[in-house]
């Protein structure tokens, strides 16, 4: 949390990294999106307006997962035509970063892989099986989705992409694979199915009568 | 938090939003916050787009009025698990299966943290359901999931009839999905396949007085009509149980019945020793004993001859002899023992003890006449007679065991029933038994 304060391009705003490693922020004044370069802040575009939404996590929603405690420290959101879901970055507090994804109140965490070889968005098909970390997959679903914003510090700049396409692959235990296809190279994350009283939450919004 | 920290920059606050039909102008009330994909106008059942700002008109379905509505009242709150949930949606939908209609209703279940839960109904069968996150395995007739296995119940093609309320997916009236079940009572496990995508969803079998609770529903809980596939057989538990006890006292019959016979109810009512002296002419050999008593209702009598025979024999012609009556029972018992060396080493034939069970004796004064014989040329045996009176153990022990069989046979045949009945709903009906109408 001591990383180098920089000031906004955009209104001068100071924008303090949580994670050393982001890439990418959105200015919480002006929404502007910025990238780091070796010197200073970026700006590369501006976030619209985010459609309200209804996931109980937000910004700075602390939590506790395989009894290491993580913070929310950005967000990508997503639509389908069956709705919408996000993809929270968190930070855990041994410096990795992982993703708390929500859809429809379905927890799920996972992480980046630096695996190789993977098939293509064209090559995938519904029923087909992979094995990773001697895991078997199956392909359940195959989902066109549309980029709708971002929020707070990514890992990677996401600024300019519209639509993605997503593989998910679930397995007989609560292991779960995503094949993300929004890159030439295809990229794949590894995590598993949360109960969302066992991530022991803080900080998650409050809802009107709930 | 350190200072500098900017303040967050929260989505904007989703509310229950006041929204009017765009067909018949009625209020739309959107009660999962930003969950809903569809919404359907109470008044006029037109489907809307929830996410369209317009709410765009998706498709409209003729209602017949009068249709039982939810008996869960859409917006009414109640606690399932532990967890806070309200009503937001509700649909009714139908399989075919030779010809019948059945109809179930679906209730969808929404809590902003925890997301959604279904409840359905059938005939006033609940069941608790919750989408799965991992993936069953299927094998021929049974599915497995997470360690359990599920036995194939039914599948048909399940068509939806009529929505109400909010859904988090695109719902239509007349969708078709292939849905299959499952079952291992209270569970089940269900997949619903529409196209190539394939849902699988655990449910459990809930009994409507606790819904009504959950629910704070007022009136009286509907009565289930039938078995269901996944409902908990009343009677199934208490089979092993039952058995178990059986078993259990069986044992405990057994042990019963062996201390009886080792004990006091059939200590001897005559005991003799007398010597035969096997020169002697035949015919004076015959006597009398003393007389005794013999106790009790009608019962069997246990005479032992214990003679110390030595590669010898005697032999005993007894009459049994009640004084009162006159009535005698004759029989004759050979005690012989033999033994010795040969080429395959040591050997042994007969006993020196003999016992005989004369059944059904009345009670009264009696005697014995003996007449032993022997081997002319041994030298004098002596032998002891003893006269037991044996206790109806094996009367009163058959009544307990039957008594204890009984409950056993019967529960065993209710579940049996039971799971007849179960059954005979799927697509694996059991053999009939007797008359067969096909």
């Amino acid at each position: 949390m001591t990383q180098p304060a920089s000031n906004c391009p955009n209104c001068g705003a100071k924008i303090v990294f949580q994670w050393s490693s982001s890439v990418q922020t959105v200015c919480p004044y002006c929404k502007s999106i910025l990238v780091r370069t070796d010197v200073d802040l970026e700006k590369v575009g501006k976030v619209a307006d985010l459609p309200p939404d209804s996931s109980p996590i937000q910004l700075n929603t602390e939590g506790i997962y395989r009894s290491k405690s993580f913070v929310v420290i950005g967000r990508i959101l997503y639509e389908y035509d069956q709705g919408g879901w996000n993809e929270w970055h968190i930070m855990m507090n041994d410096g990795k970063s992982a993703w708390l994804s929500d859809a429809q109140n379905e927890y799920a965490i996972s992480f980046a892989t630096t695996a190789t070889g993977l098939p293509t968005a064209s090559q995938v098909l519904i029923g087909q099986q992979y094995t990773w970390n001697k895991q078997r997959y199956t392909v359940s679903v195959i989902t066109p989705a549309h980029y709708r914003g971002v929020e707070g510090e990514l890992p990677f700049q996401y600024w300019d992409k519209t639509d993605v396409t997503f593989a998910d692959l679930r397995s007989e235990t609560g292991k779960f694979a995503t094949l993300d296809f929004s890159d030439e190279q295809p990229a794949l994350y590894l995590g598993e199915f949360v109960e969302f009283d066992d991530l022991k939450l803080k900080n998650l919004r409050s809802f009107e009568g709930w | 938090m350190s200072t500098g920290t900017p303040p967050l920059s929260n989505p904007p606050k989703p509310q229950a939003r006041a929204l009017n039909c765009p067909q018949c102008g009625a209020a739309i009330v959107l009660r999962s916050l930003g969950h809903a994909e569809t919404v359907v106008c109470a008044s006029c059942h037109a489907i809307l787009d929830a996410k369209d700002p317009n709410l765009r008109i998706l498709q409209k379905f003729q209602v017949i009025t009068g249709e039982d509505p939810p008996l869960i009242p859409l917006g009414t709150r109640g606690k399932l698990r532990g967890t806070d949930y309200e009503v937001i949606g509700f649909q009714r939908r139908s399989i075919k299966v030779e010809g019948i209609r059945y109809d179930w209703h679906e209730y969808v279940l929404f809590n902003p943290y925890k997301g959604t839960r279904y409840l359905t109904e059938y005939c006033g069968h609940w069941n608790d359901i919750t989408v799965c996150k991992e993936l069953p395995t299927v094998q021929f007739a049974a599915a497995t999931y997470l360690g359990e296995t599920f036995k194939h119940f039914q599948t048909a093609d399940a068509n939806t009839n009529y929505v109400l309320g909010e859904f988090p997916w695109q719902v239509r009236v007349d969708e078709h999905a292939t849905a299959t079940d499952y079952v291992k009572p209270p569970r089940m496990l269900s997949s619903e396949k529409i196209a190539n995508e394939v849902t699988w969803s655990l449910g459990e079998y809930i009994y409507g007085a606790d819904i009504w609770k959950a629910f704070n529903l007022p009136g009286t809980v509907p009565e289930p009509v039938g078995v269901y596939e996944n409902q908990p057989s009343p009677v199934s538990d208490n089979v092993k149980a039952i058995w178990a006890g059986f078993l259990g006292f069986a044992v405990l019959l057994l042990i019963v019945m062996a201390g009886f016979d080792l004990t006091s109810n059939k200590s001897a009512v005559f005991e003799h020793t007398y010597i035969f002296q096997s020169g002697e002419p035949k015919g004076e050999a015959s006597f009398v004993t003393d007389i005794f008593d013999l106790e009790g209702r009608t019962s069997n009598v246990e005479l032992t001859t214990s003679a110390n025979v030595d590669n010898a024999w005697i032999y005993l012609n007894y009459a049994l002899i009640n004084q009162d009556t006159g009535q005698a029972w004759d029989f004759g018992r050979e005690v012989s023992y033999y033994h010795g060396y040969d080429s395959d080493g040591s050997w042994s034939e007969g006993s020196t003890k003999d016992s005989v069970v004369v059944p059904s004796v009345p009670a009264g004064h009696y005697y014995l006449r003996i007449e032993p014989e022997g081997d002319p040329k041994h030298p004098p045996v002596g032998y002891t007679v003893e006269v037991k009176r044996g206790v109806p153990v094996l009367g009163f022990f058959g009544i307990a065991f039957l008594a204890l069989l009984i409950p056993a046979i019967v529960i065993t045949w209710r579940s049996i029933s039971f799971e007849r009945a179960r059954w005979s709903e799927s697509d694996h009906p059991p053999i009939q038994i007797g008359n067969s109408e096909e």
